[in-house]
Parts: structure tokens; sequence; C-alpha cells
């Protein structure tokens, strides 16, 4: 006996659905799957509601069709479930968006990308949220044709017979993509995976799934609002420059990393999210500015607590007082950031909640946290009123302590208590203060640690070489005991291997725009280098000087100047330059966004600067170091004085590869030995390096960097000047103290090949 | 022939010592020792040289070197007259025989080999030979030579030889610390304590950007300027940028974090 909305029925044609409605509408769905049978009346309710009466029958017919295209219950769940909402959330009618549906579903059943239907409808729902536009689903649907025709596998080239790979992982990813780019950059962030991936139906899958790195990578590049690459250097500057803290900027991942991760200290640098879109009108330059000296305030002033004896309400207080009060510090020196920070912070409705049925405790701080750092905010409660009062009190003769803080917080705590913070229904709205971090720094926990005992890792050896030169042997200098320690870095030179000089004429011709910028201001260089030669008989033009001299002194009865003349040569630089990379370990670091090594970008630099100074006619010469203990410093020949930019150079500099330590000074000394046998006017030595003097003998930092000081000055007092090119953001800490004023830091390094020819022309010009 | 006075300085010129190199200078003119100011540019080594002239009552000769700068440039030569050839001297050899305080300002721009005539007068002989008028110039007992240069430049080319380096005494100037750069902002300018207090927090920001993409830091004549075109009535914020941020950097993100820096600090 069927009754009416109970499912009982083995047939899923002949199941009584709830309504005569609904039952004339699952008659018209000729549907045998009892899994849509089951939630017929749900998902009709919800059409009836979304979708206008007279376009339902359209709604159904589509429907009947999903249901026969032989794909089983899944297409027909999706639809009947997304669709209503699709229609809702876009606000159109039905019929503006139904064809192009359908029309794409016919094309794909049409292929053999069939299977991605299901996927398709599954997540038409998600993807319409983000799109809000009817043209942009059209665009959307557009895309997803165009990917699954453009990456079906086709065996004779004309049919195709293999499902795109990637399609149903596109499909699936698509909302999630879309939350993070625009139409127009899922378009090419999904050209670059099809040409990437286009022989490699593995890589393409892992493409689209987002699971493979350039994916993400390639995502990060397409990403919407301001990306944290593009502003690195401005705010690493904007540290510096106002707070004078040079702790590392690291960013974190928002696509990947758990959602609602905040800015954050660690003891090794900042962490900021890796892009940011504009929030209440400050864009997100402004709001990474905005972080960063809540972050830098926070360095200055906050001291860590212990917070084992606290209750979670306690620390949130204490927290949030604790940010209101380095918030008021950094006003107090930079006054210009209020408008910033007041547009950032939240202004929550006084009464938006009610405190009888949720729990109001983050409302409360944000209302007192805004209460203390906006004069003109609107809030009445008494104890909002007086603690703002009480923190401006406790600021007013000095910056007081993360302490004092914690006092205040907890009368705070205690006054306002009310029973409702112990509820678990959390008040959120309008509580989240978007610039500020987690404070994970201002606790510290006397419960021990689960640390574990960390190891050393056994340093490699190094592989044999081939026999070379017999070793140099180099005193050291001891900063504590301020002697020498005799013959104590040996330096074994030899040259470099050679690898594939073709390498390096491909690294020239990929920078054949560079070169031809560089070439241009060589030769505007060059009529600078023109040296008047003065005092000749016969000469291009009269020396008006001279001339008068001459005629001065024939008036004068004495015997006149006959050479009045002046002519030109060109040439007058006389430099010998000497270019000495740093090739210790840290140079196969990646760079951030890309799979180009730092050493790869600093074989172009030089490949460019070498070239460069060839032109200029300068004499140079190459050579590289890296150093495994005091016994083993390898100083790598890889161009001479006297070799020309030729082929065995190039191979040479082709096969530099990087590994173990920077033993600096002694490789300086060296490098000095060389340039010390030069004749020229100005003998300078260039040193590219990435980081501090290090070796694994070496404990004491200092130590080496003492040493490098010592090179470098006996260097000098030899007539040799020493020049320092930094790519160590934080080279500013120690590299003065090696070199003196001679330094610079090189921000970019993936600008490395425009500088450092650059650098070079401006230090001889 | 020309008069010392010509030369003298007529109005006290401001200066903040920040140290105890006026009594340095002081000791050093007595004994007629030369003189090195090292130190970036826009610290107040000129000023430093006028004031101790004026306080010292001596006239003053300033050459501006450059690198076409001759030696006959500096020492004098034959010119002719209506009549035939006159003698003129040059502005050291004049400040030799007026005894005046000669100042050779930026001599690194000048060529080495120029400078080799100012060596006798810089060590015991105190004599200028002026070959072609076949003198041999004493110097005049007030006499003394005075050099700036600013160790700064990021050129290796551009160096004094140790052998005129070690004929000097030398005085290491640099930006006053901030409470003293404030005051001398406010006099030479006469704006508000409280402004110069926020300008001078600019130009730290600028200072601490120095190897990262600046040269050289912002200077306090910068500074001063600033003051001056507020003192105009041009905005704070306005006036820092043309005087304090334009002229020092083409880099876009230097340009950009100094002009955040300016927003914070004014508002």
């Amino acid at each position: 006996m069927a009754v009416p909305g109970i499912r009982n029925v083995a047939d899923a044609r002949r199941r009584l659905m709830a309504t005569a409605d609904s039952q004339a509408a699952w008659s018209a769905l000729d549907c045998g799957f009892a899994a849509v049978a089951d939630v017929f009346d749900e998902c009709l309710a919800a059409a009836r509601q979304h979708i206008a009466a007279d376009e339902l029958p359209a709604f159904l017919d589509a429907a009947r069709a999903i249901g026969k295209l032989g794909r089983g219950a899944e297409p027909l769940l999706a639809f009947l479930e997304c669709w209503p909402r699709v229609v809702a959330t876009l606000a159109v009618r039905q019929s503006a968006i139904l064809p192009t549906l359908q029309e794409s579903i016919r094309r794909l059943q049409k292929s053999p990308n069939a299977p991605a239907i299901t996927p398709l409808l599954q997540t038409l729902g998600a993807v319409a949220e983000r799109l809000r536009s009817a043209d942009a689903l059209a665009d959307y649907q557009t895309l997803a044709l165009d990917l699954a025709e453009r990456t079906a596998g086709s065996i004779h080239g004309r049919q195709t017979t293999h499902p795109s790979p990637s399609l149903p992982d596109f499909l699936a990813q698509a909302p999630r993509l879309l939350g993070l780019l625009s139409l127009a950059g899922l378009r090419r962030w999904m050209e670059q995976g099809i040409r990437l991936t286009a022989e490699h139906p593995e890589q393409q899958r892992a493409y689209f799934a987002l699971a493979s790195p350039e994916s993400r990578a390639m995502l990060q590049r397409e990403r919407e609002g301001t990306l944290f690459a593009d502003v690195e250097r401005r705010l690493a500057l904007s540290l510096s420059a106002l707070w004078a803290d040079d702790s590392p900027l690291v960013p974190y991942s928002t696509a990947f990393a758990a959602p609602g991760l905040r800015p954050y200290l660690a003891t090794d640098g900042m962490r900021l999210p890796d892009a940011l879109d504009s929030l209440s009108g400050i864009d997100g330059l402004g709001r990474y500015r905005a972080m960063l000296a809540h972050l830098a305030a926070h360095r200055q002033w906050s001291r860590p607590l212990v917070a084992d004896n606290w209750s979670p309400l306690q620390r949130l207080a204490v927290e949030t007082l604790e940010d209101a009060r380095v918030d008021l510090l950094l006003l107090r020196r930079f006054p210009g950031l209020r408008p910033l920070l007041l547009a950032l912070h939240p202004q929550p409705a006084e009464d938006a909640c009610d405190p009888d049925r949720v729990n109001t405790l983050r409302h409360r701080l944000t209302c007192l946290s805004r209460a203390c750092l906006d004069p003109e905010h609107p809030y009445t409660a008494a104890a909002t009123r007086e603690f703002a009062t009480r923190l401006h009190a406790l600021l007013a003769d000095g910056p007081a302590s993360t302490r004092a803080v914690a006092e205040l917080a907890l009368a705070w705590a205690t006054r306002t208590r009310v029973p409702s913070d112990q509820f678990a229904n959390v008040h959120f709205a309008d509580t989240e203060v978007d610039y500020r971090d987690d404070n994970r720094h201002l606790w510290t926990f006397i419960e021990a640690g689960d640390e574990e005992e960390s190891f050393e890792p056994r340093p490699a050896p190094a592989d044999p070489e081939a026999a070379g030169l017999p070793p140099r042997h180099y005193p050291e200098w001891d900063a504590a005991t301020q002697s020498f320690r005799p013959d104590w870095a040996a330096v074994y030179e030899a040259l470099h291997p050679a690898g594939e000089a073709a390498d390096i004429d491909r690294l020239l011709a990929k920078h054949a725009v560079l070169a031809r910028r560089l070439k241009r201001l060589l030769d505007r260089l060059k009529p600078q280098e023109r040296v008047r030669l003065r005092y000749q008989e016969e000469g291009s033009e009269l020396d008006l000087d001279v001339a008068v001299r001459a005629w001065t002194d024939w008036q004068s009865g004495q015997l006149p100047e006959p050479r009045i003349n002046v002519s030109h040569r060109t040439d007058g630089r006389d430099i010998s330059a000497l270019l000495l990379l740093d090739l210790s370990q840290s140079l196969n670091a990646r760079l951030p966004g890309s799979d180009q090594r730092i050493l790869d970008t600093a074989r172009e630099a030089v490949a460019l600067l070498a070239w460069a100074i060839g032109e200029l006619g300068d004499a140079c010469a190459i050579a590289g170091f890296h150093s495994n203990s005091r016994h083993e410093v390898r100083y790598h020949h890889i161009k001479g004085f006297s070799e020309a930019w030729d082929e065995p150079v190039k191979a040479r500099l082709a096969a530099v590869e990087a590994g173990y330590s920077t033993r600096m000074g002694a490789a300086i000394r060296h490098a000095g030995h060389a340039l010390s046998g030069r004749r020229s006017e100005k003998r300078i030595l260039l040193l590219l390096t990435d980081g501090e003097p290090a070796d694994i003998d070496v404990s004491d930092p200092d130590y080496l960097i003492a040493d490098t000081r010592q090179a470098v000055e006996s260097l000098a007092a030899e007539g040799i000047s020493t020049f320092c090119l930094s790519l160590d953001p934080n080279a500013g800490r120690y590299v003065g103290r090696i070199f003196g004023p001679h330094w610079r830091v090189l921000d970019r390094i993936e600008r490395l090949p425009e500088q450092l020819p650059m650098v070079y022309l401006n230090l001889t010009r | 022939m020309t008069s010392a006075d010509a030369y003298r300085l007529r109005k006290q010129p401001f200066y903040q010592p920040q140290d105890n190199e006026v009594a340095l200078y002081e000791a050093a003119y007595a004994a007629r020792l030369p003189v090195m100011l090292k130190g970036p540019t826009g610290c107040g080594k000129s000023r430093f040289v006028e004031y101790m002239a004026w306080k010292l009552g001596k006239p003053l000769i300033s050459v501006a070197c450059n690198e076409d700068m001759t030696a006959a440039d500096l020492v004098g030569r034959y010119l002719l007259d209506a009549g035939g050839t006159r003698w003129q001297d040059g502005p050291l050899t004049l400040a030799a025989r007026l005894g005046a305080i000669c100042y050779l300002d930026e001599i690194v721009e000048a060529r080495q080999d120029t400078l080799v005539v100012i060596h006798p007068l810089t060590d015991h002989r105190r004599t200028l030979p002026l070959d072609k008028k076949g003198e041999q110039l004493a110097a005049h007992p007030d006499f003394q030579l005075v050099i700036s240069y600013n160790p700064g430049y990021q050129s290796l080319v551009k160096d004094l030889k140790q052998s005129t380096k070690q004929r000097f005494t030398a005085f290491q100037f640099d930006y006053p610390p901030a409470a003293l750069e404030e005051r001398i902002v406010a006099a030479e300018t006469g704006i508000a304590a409280p402004l110069a207090e926020q300008l001078v927090a600019v130009a730290h920001a600028g200072r601490r950007l120095k190897g990262h993409g600046l040269d050289e830091g912002i200077s306090t004549r910068l500074i001063v300027y600033a003051a001056t075109l507020i003192a105009q009535g041009i905005a704070p914020a306005d006036a820092c940028r043309m005087a304090m941020v334009r002229p020092i950097t083409d880099d876009a993100d230097v340009i950009d974090t100094l002009d955040h820096a300016i927003a914070a600090v004014f508002g």
C-alpha cells in the first residue's frame, strides 16, 4: 500500500510524492532513480521558491534530459540540487542561463569527456556564487569546454577518443580557483597549464588538481590583489626606515594554509600573507603596512608572559589590551597611520548582540580596543569608557609594559564577566581586527616541550680533485688575541673544470635586450674616456689657454711655447678588476617563485659583466671560491687577466657549481695576491657573495668577520680597493664592519644580471 | 692689490657645535696645521669653515674643485693686458699672500696631479713656488689650508693619495644627533620645534636606507631646505617630498617607502 510521502516503493517511478503538484512534476521527470526520488520533494520545493512558475516546465525538461544521459543518478541529483541555488544567486530569469548550460552538457555528452558532466554540475552552485553574473557563468562554461577540447587525446589527429585527463580535476577545483582568481586570471592559469603539460597526462592532472608546484606558482602569479612578492622590497625598506628593524619577512600561503591563519611573529622573522585584497577602502599595500607596523610595534614594546595559569578568557583580554597598547604607542610615533588603522579596525555596534543569549566576550573586547584607539568612539558602556581611559593613563608617562597591561586586562575581565562568557555560541561578527597578528609571541609555556635532540649532519667529504698547484698558505687574523695565526688557511688554486661554452652564449642571447641597452650605455661612456693630449705642436684644435700663454710670453720677450695645439686620444681607463665569486652551498637556494637557483642568476650576471668589462677594455679576471675548513680553501680560476672572453673561459664559467662554506678572508688574500701583480692605476676586487663569512670549523662568526676585515685592510694598504656586492638582504648587520663604506646590497636577486654591470660602471665611472 | 677685507665674512654664520670641534680647530689654526674635513654631503663641513673663519677673524677664500682644474687655476697665470702682460694670482696664491684660510671644497674632484701643488704649502716649508713668475712665495703667517671631501662616494677611482692625506689633520663630521639636528633646523629656518622634530624623524628613516637603494642619507641641508619651504607656507608633506625624497633617489620602491614614512610621520 503506497502512502503519499512515505518512501517505500521499490520502483522509483511509481513513488508517491508529497503533493499533487510534485507528483505531476515527478511524472514529467520520468525518472527511475531511487536516490533522486528520495530528495525530489525537497528539490522541487527549492525550485518553486527560486524559479518563476512559468519556467518550471523548462527546468523539469532540462532535468529529464539530464536524467536520460545514461550517466546514472549523479548528474541529475547534482542538477536538481544546484540549479535553484544558481538561479537564486545570479538573480536572473532561468531562461537567461539554462540554454547555455544545456548546450554545454550536450557538447560534453557528444565527446569522450561526458563523465565530466557530473563534476560540472556539482560545483556549478559554488562557482555561480563566486561569479555572480550570467555572462561570467557562460564564460566559465566556455573555458571548461575549451579545456576539454584541447586536452582530450586523439589517435589519428581527427577524432578525439581519449577523455581529457584534467577536466574533472579542474571542475572540482573551480570554486576554489575562482575564489582566488578572476575569470581572466583563471584563463591565463589554464592556458599555462595546457602549455606546460600538454604531453604529459599525469603532470596535467597534478597541475589542474593544484598538486604540482608549478601550478601553485602560476596560481600565485595570477592572484588578485597585492602580491607579497611585488611589495616585499618596499615592506622591508619601510621596516628598516621606520622601525630600524631588519627581521626577515616571510610570506605564508593564503591559498593553501589553514583558513584563518593570521600574520604572526616567529623567532626567525615576521610572517605575512602572500596576497591581500583591498578591504574597507584600504588597498593591499596599505593593509601590509598596517600589519608590518603592528608587528614591528610588538617587537619593540611587547615582552612575553607566562601563560600557564591564565584562562583563555583572561588571555584574550590581555592580548587585546596589549594590541591596543602597542597600537597607541605606534600612533604616538607615527600619527599619520591613524586613518589607516582606524579604517581597518572594525567598529561593532554596541548593541549588536544580546549578552543573555550569545557569548559577547569578543564583541566587548573589540569595542574596548576601538575605544582605546579612536577618541571619537560611540560607546557608552561604563566599563569600556573607564578602561580605555585607564589604558591612556597608563601610557601617559612612558610606554608602560606588557605586565602592567596584563594587570589592567585582568581587572577588566573581572569587572565585566557575565555568565554567557561560558557559552559556545560566540558573537564573531565585526570582531576581527584585520591588521593584528595572532599574538603567539606573547606567551611562553613553562611545561616541558618535546624537542628532540638535534643532530648536526656530518659535513660531506669534499670530492677528491685532480692534483693541481701546491697549496698556498695564508695567515688568519685572530681578533681575540690581536695577532695572526700563521699559515692558517691552505688555498688550493686550480683551473675550474670546463663545461659547455655554448650554455653561456645561450645565457647572453637570453639577455640580448639588456645587452643592447648596456651597449648603448657603454658607447655613451666612451666619449668621456677621451683624454686631452695637450702641448702638441700639431693637433686637432688650438689650446686657448696655452696659446694665450705663448702669446703673453712672446709679448714679454720670453721664448714662447710652440706646442699650442691639443688633440684627443680615446683611452684613459686603466683599471684591473678581479671578480671573486662566493660559490658556497647557499647559492644553490632557489629564487622565490621560480626554479632558478641564485647560482644560475649569478652566472648570468657574471657573464654579462665579463662581456661588458671586455667591451670597455678594462682588464678583468674572474675566480670563484669555497671552503671546507681551513685545510681546504678552493680557489677556482675561471678567467685570467690576459685571457680573452672566449670559449675556454665561457666553458669554465658554465661549469661553475656551488658547495661547501665561505672562508672569505683567505680567498680575498689570494685574490689580492693575483691583483698585486697588476700595474694598473686602479686595482679593484669585486666580491659577489650571498652571506657572511662562515666555515664548518669556526663557531664564532665574529672571528671570520674580523679576519675578512683584516684581509680587506691589508689589500687597501697595497692600493687594492675591495667592493662587496651582497645578495643577503640582512647584510647591513655585518658587511659594514668588513668593507667599511664599500658595499652594496642587491635586494632583488632576479635583477642581478641587470644590476651587476651597472654597479661596475658606476664604481669605475 | 686685492684687499683681504673683501674675503672677510660680514655676518656671523650660524653653526651649532656638535662636540669640541671648535676648540680643536682653534688649536690646529694656532699651529697653522692643514685641516681636512671628512663627512657626508650636507652635514655642515663648509658651514664649519665659514664659522671658524668668522670666529678667528680671518678672510676665507673658497675654491670648488673640479676635474678640469689645472695647477695654474690654483696658482695663477699671466694674462694679456692692453700694454703687455699682467700676472694674476690664483686663489691659492692669493690666500697665501693675504694670510687667508684657503678652503678647497670637494678636493677629490680635482685631478690628483693638480693637487701636488699644494704639497709645499702643507708641510714645514709653507712656501708656494711660482715658477712662471720666478717667485718663491712664502706664505703669510695667518695662511691656512683646509680641504673637504666626502669619503662616502661609492667610487673607487676618486680617492686621495696617501701622500696627500698624510699632510692633514682631520675632522670626521657626521649628521648631528637628532636633538641637535632639530635645534639646527629650527634655528636655521625659524620653524616650530615639533615640526623640526618630525622633519628629522623623516630624515632618520631615510638614513636607515643607506646602502639599500640610497647612496647617501638625507642630509641636514635637505632638511633645512624642506623647513625653508614649510616656512613659506608649503604643506609639510609636500615640502618633504620635494626637498628630501625626490632629489636623492630614482628608485620607485625607495620613493614609495619614504613617501609612506612621510605620511606616517605627518599624517
